[in-house]
């Protein structure tokens, strides 16, 4: 008989000791180190240089910088105002602030599984239509401010928010209809999903803004904020809709027979059966299409809704600064990062919640 | 039991002249079944002989092109109301459990009876654990279906139908997807219920439990009854010449 012998597990290696291993073992890999290293040096410094050796980071004079060879973030920060807001009256700034403010919080809060409660569905539901109303003011001694004078932050977060609120309900619809027997409810839902999908959005727009003010009655019209919010609200929904039907098709037709087969009827069948297991099934595509769409908000700039992209620009027009255009798009890049940054955190957050405790 | 024994007495399930086809199949060519309530029934034939379709029409799973199916009295038709008293009236137990895998086992039993108005939360979760007691799987109540084996999701397959107090039981293939160390707590649970008075149709080639607990074997070949008889003239003496080619493949 052969001796057992028990061979003691090696202690694995600390991080850093394999990381030296791996990165300095042998002549080739060091040399191959040292110059990936020297690389991403020579491209960041100079990047750090602009950013913040040679920038004038405080808030300063329009004269300060125009001799400075950096970046001009004093120019981001004495005109933040006007980026976030735009031509909003400064005396009224307070009300898009207020706005912003809340649904960036509600956003925040809604982040939390806790706060995944039927509540939440009536705090937005009060807290959109009550930022129109302070938007547009009119009442209670606030003054009216017309769409038209909207700008900056509340514009992108409210046409994102009530775009999106509005498209994926309205995408479960269509893609329900999609599927269903009635050959009516189905044909119009195909026709409308086909339809706007062969659009670029673009041109959805530009229908919504110059050409239907043509065609219809003035009085039948809403605001241009509006047509161009339903307008994005139409073609999100087309994309979604096809995303939700992707997680429709993928469940396996037993589980809407069994709903049946207890006699649920076709709406609860869909409501506590079908839709809680096809919606968790595709929300990476979900997340995908809500962070497209929440960018693709600044496309109402063409037709002359200031949302924040646009209001930086116009920013950039006062001949006072030397127009810092860089880094006024550095800081609306980073606006929208945070944004859909943190959906997609949101919606990794959802995932897991799906996944564990369904 | 001769079903027609009893005429004031709306029988449990009622099959008259049922046609039945998927585009230019015809998987049912006139099938007439009078099944009594109380009895036990049990459908074999070979695959494609129309025995899983026959029984998915009884609840409307699958709608007929011709003929007539009435459950307890009542004609099943495409109206969604009348669509789902029928349904509530016969609970269905499927070859592939179908459990609802992002709800609890619990939750699993009291969805129907509660967003049918049948219970409030709180009976409907009582009537759930006594039904769940009854096949033997209460301690399970709180996991999810996918933390349970097949033979104990099919008994939670069969409480969750049971919690409808439905009047019939149609049960197509229940052990068929069970590893076979699993078909005998199934068939066991179906057992019981036989024994409790339960009116059943069950598709299945489990010929022990049709030996142990049908008034009648049902045999379809070709989208017909070919043949119906009490198990043991069934077993013993079958009649015509398909019953016994069929009998004798599942003997050897």
């Amino acid at each position: 008989m052969a001796d057992v012998t028990l061979l003691a597990r090696p202690q694995p290696s600390s991080r850093l000791v394999v990381l030296v291993k791996r990165l300095f073992g042998g002549p080739l890999n060091a040399l191959l180190t040292v110059l990936v290293l020297w690389g991403a040096w020579s491209a960041a410094a100079p990047l750090v240089r602009w950013a913040v050796v040679d920038a004038v980071l405080l808030p300063a004079e329009p004269a300060a910088c125009r001799d400075a060879t950096g970046a001009c973030w004093s120019f981001v920060v004495a005109k933040s105002g006007q980026i976030l807001f735009g031509i909003y009256p400064i005396d009224e700034r307070w009300r898009p602030m207020l706005v912003s403010a809340a649904l960036l919080g509600l956003l925040g809060y809604s982040l939390r599984p806790a706060a995944w409660r039927p509540s939440l569905a009536v705090l937005w539901a009060i807290a959109l239509p009550a930022s129109f109303l302070l938007m547009f003011g009119g009442f209670a001694g606030l003054s009216y401010v017309a769409t038209t004078m909207w700008g900056g932050l509340p514009v992108t977060l409210i046409l994102a928010v009530a775009s999106l609120g509005g498209a994926l309900p309205l995408s479960i619809l269509l893609a329900l209809g999609r599927r269903c027997e009635l050959p009516a409810i189905r044909i119009l839902c195909v026709l409308f999903i086909e339809l706007t999908r062969a659009l670029p959005l673009l041109t959805i727009l530009f229908v919504a803004s110059i050409l239907l003010p043509l065609l219809v009655p003035e009085w039948l019209l809403p605001d241009k904020f509006f047509r161009a919010l339903i307008a994005l609200l139409l073609f999100a929904a087309a994309y979604l809709a096809e995303v939700v039907r992707g997680g429709l098709q993928a469940l396996p037709p037993g589980q809407a027979e069994a709903a049946q087969a207890l006699g649920l009827g076709y709406w609860r069948t869909q409501r506590h059966v079908v839709l809680p297991q096809a919606l968790a099934a595709v929300i990476p595509s979900l997340t995908n299409t809500v962070i497209v769409m929440i960018k693709n908000t600044s496309l109402v700039l063409v037709v002359g809704l200031f949302d924040l992209i646009s209001s930086g620009k116009a920013a950039l027009a006062d001949p006072e600064w030397s127009s810092p255009a860089m880094e006024t798009y550095l800081f609306i890049a980073a606006v929208y990062f945070a944004l859909c940054f943190g959906f997609g955190r949101f919606a990794s957050a959802l995932e897991r919640h799906a996944r564990t405790d369904p | 039991m001769n079903p027609l024994a009893n005429p004031p007495q709306s029988l449990a399930v009622e099959l008259v002249g049922l046609h039945k086809w998927y585009g230019s199949f015809h998987a049912l060519r006139g099938v007439d079944l009078a099944v009594a309530p109380g009895e036990r029934i049990v459908i074999c034939g070979p695959s494609g002989s129309g025995k899983s379709t026959l029984i998915r029409c009884i609840n409307q799973l699958e709608r007929h092109q011709a003929g007539t199916v009435s459950v307890d009295g009542e004609e099943a038709a495409p109206d969604p109301r009348r669509l789902q008293s029928v349904r509530r009236k016969a609970g269905m137990v499927f070859q592939g459990f179908n459990l609802f895998p992002h709800l609890t086992v619990l939750q699993n039993c009291t969805l129907a009876p509660v967003q049918s108005g049948l219970a409030s939360l709180a009976e409907a979760q009582a009537t759930a654990l006594e039904l769940l007691a009854r096949v033997r799987v209460a301690d399970q109540a709180h996991k999810h279906p996918a933390q349970l084996s097949g033979g104990q999701q099919q008994r939670v397959a069969i409480a969750r139908a049971l919690c409808m107090k439905p009047k019939i039981m149609l049960f197509d293939e229940p052990t068929s997807a069970l590893d076979p160390e699993m078909v005998k707590e199934v068939l066991d649970t179906m057992i019981e219920l036989a024994r409790d008075g339960m009116t059943m149709l069950a598709v299945t080639h489990e010929m022990a439990f049709a030996r142990q607990v049908a008034d009648r074997v049902v045999f379809m070949d070709e989208g017909r009854i070919v043949e119906e008889a009490p198990p043991q003239d069934f077993f013993e003496r079958p009649q015509h010449a398909r019953t016994r080619a069929f009998l004798g493949q599942l003997l050897h």
